[in-house]
């Protein structure tokens, strides 16, 4: 048997046919569904959010719930930088963005050195603090009533926030583009094998000279600076942050969010922000009140049957047809 | 010369039960040493003292002429100094191509770059390529991890150790499990490394500590007992009583 070590790691790597009629199709709802476009703009903002939790959670192994801590943080950032005058998108989004990752960079030195239980209570309990912070400083954050007054100018100059959503999508979508772009490169790069290898067997790693706590720092300092990317666009886009930007419930959606499409899978998050928040704009739509029993339901038939999400399903469902064909 | 690796009075004790007590080895460049002793002798407390993974009350380490005593496991492996365990400690989900690309490329220092594809470092897979086929794993490289045999699960061990191009390496019980037929297929393997890499193997089996190690350290209760030739020590009365007489493992 002649074996290609080179090719067989470059077709694990290489864009798949279905990738990009997904990235064709994020661009239908401007033709088909223009009145949905603020929908569609919060769909892809989410799904940043959750491919920054997918790089410690899905390809790491960290599990956080308090990743809205960085959200939130940006989503603050940007709001006060516009309502402090400065209303370009651009530079208000890097801002933001750096503010987050510095604020990973700093917690990441705690975060990363626990595990399993407590790492989810550390998590969790820096997503509080931060909560409350933003609560109690009410003369900066508009506390309880939201951070009003966020105006944004013109992207590039030329293309106002309309009503419609428009410009908000194509903005938070370009934006998508760039972290899954990025994110894409991380994952399939040495660093991203090594994560993959500290989430299979973490105390193996230091015998291959592998400095596990440095790799996960450093992940947990990008996806902490993609989540306030995310946060920055909520903020820029619908020109208001409210406290929710900070809460746990946005954590645990996340999580529930990343489950639901498939952890550890790179497009896990994107399909899970489409399904869920679909899913709650028509159930709330039908059943304003008890609409979370929904979305319950559906939480535990996906880890009952789908346990590897969404996209986990399809990948086996796609080996089972090819092994199929292959047996005739 | 100087030796590859020695250690000095090392001395461990987890509070009133000592495991190492003043243990002191040297072992020359290049040499194939086995290292017996009953079970609980401190066999690989002694390799766990050596690669960090247990940090000495006293005593010193000493790789070449570089004390490496107070190092950071990791930072040892970057020095030379590789390990293999006596269960399995793989990455079940890993291919053993990329587990053994990921060794590579952090011995070459690039192991942290994120911007660039993993099948784009061309000597790093080249290189771990040749060390799976050379170990007879070439035609499995491509499978989960957890999909290969135990004894290739075995030499992946090894696989793993030599990617971090080791000057001293420490197997802990590399045959442990595996049947005595593939054993021995699997010394031979040890048995052609280069004479560049020093090596120290605990081992069991009497027939294979003779047949493939240069001289014997023996330990019993956390100390030395002797160190000799394998005629030496297999003609030793101390050795046949505490630990030839009794029954054989693996």
């Amino acid at each position: 048997m002649v074996i290609d070590p080179h090719g067989h790691l470059a077709a694990k790597q290489r864009w798949h046919p279905v990738e990009f009629a997904f990235w064709f199709a994020t661009l239908l709802p401007f033709v088909l569904i223009p009145t949905y476009l603020t929908l569609a703009s919060q769909i892809a903002i989410t799904a940043i959010f959750a491919v920054s939790l997918d790089l410690i959670m899905g390809y790491a192994g960290l599990v956080s719930l308090g990743h809205a801590a960085y959200f939130g943080l940006g989503a603050y950032t940007a709001g006060l930088i516009a309502k402090a005058g400065w209303g370009e998108p651009f530079s208000g989004l890097l801002l933001a963005a750096a503010a987050s990752g510095l604020f990973g960079y700093v917690t990441a030195f705690i975060v990363t050195r626990v595990r399993h239980l407590a790492l989810i209570m550390i998590t969790l309990g820096i997503g509080l603090l931060l909560y409350e912070v933003a609560n109690r400083e009410s003369w900066l954050t508009g506390g309880n009533d939201g951070l009003q007054g966020v105006t944004m100018w013109p992207l590039f100059g030329r293309f106002d926030f309309d009503l419609y959503g428009y410009t908000a999508y194509a903005y938070a979508l370009a934006v998508l583009l760039l972290v899954v772009l990025a994110a894409r490169r991380l994952v399939h790069s040495p660093f991203g094998l090594s994560l993959r290898a500290i989430r299979e067997n973490e105390r193996r790693l230091p015998a291959i000279g592998v400095p596990s706590r440095a790799r996960l720092r450093a992940v947990y300092t990008i996806a902490a600076t993609i989540a306030g990317l995310a946060g920055g666009l909520l903020a820029q886009t619908t020109q208001f942050v409210s406290l929710g930007a900070l809460s746990f419930e946005r954590s645990a959606e996340l999580v529930t969010i990343l489950v639901i499409g498939g952890a550890g899978r790179l497009y896990g998050g994107v399909v899970g922000a489409i399904v869920y928040l679909v899913a709650r704009d028509r159930l709330s739509g039908m059943n304003p009140q008890y609409w979370y029993f929904w979305i319950g339901l559906m939480l535990i038939g996906v880890v009952l049957f789908l346990p590897t999400g969404i996209l986990g399903g399809l990948a086996r469902l796609q080996r089972r047809m090819h092994t199929d064909d292959a047996h005739g | 010369m100087i030796a590859a690796l020695r250690t000095i009075g090392l001395h461990k004790s987890f509070g009133s039960l000592v495991v190492a007590q003043n243990v002191a080895i040297t072992l020359p460049q290049g040499a194939r040493y086995a290292l017996i002793g009953p079970n609980g002798a401190g066999k690989t407390t002694l390799i766990n003292l050596i690669t960090g993974a247990l940090r000495p009350n006293s005593g010193q380490i000493l790789l070449g002429e570089e004390e490496i005593t107070a190092l950071a496991p990791d930072l040892r492996v970057k020095r030379g100094v590789a390990r293999t365990f006596q269960i399995n400690a793989l990455f079940p989900d890993l291919e053993p191509l990329e587990a053994v690309t990921l060794a590579v490329c952090e011995r070459q220092g690039v192991a942290s770059v994120w911007w660039r594809r993993l099948a784009g470092f061309r000597s790093a897979v080249d290189e771990a390529y040749e060390i799976l086929a050379s170990l007879n794993l070439g035609p499995v490289c491509r499978r989960a991890t957890r999909d290969l045999a135990y004894g290739q699960q075995r030499l992946l061990e090894i696989a793993l150790a030599l990617a971090t191009r080791p000057k001293v390496l420490l197997l802990d019980e590399p045959a442990a499990g595996v049947p005595r037929q593939e054993g021995g297929e699997l010394f031979e393997a040890i048995a052609n490394l280069s004479s560049d890499i020093t090596v120290l193997f605990i081992e069991h089996d009497m027939e294979v500590v003779f047949r493939f190690a240069s001289r014997v350290i023996v330990m019993v209760g956390g100390r030395l007992l002797l160190e000799g030739s394998p005629e030496e020590i297999a003609a030793d009365p101390r050795v046949r009583e505490v630990y030839l007489g009794r029954t054989r493992h693996g």
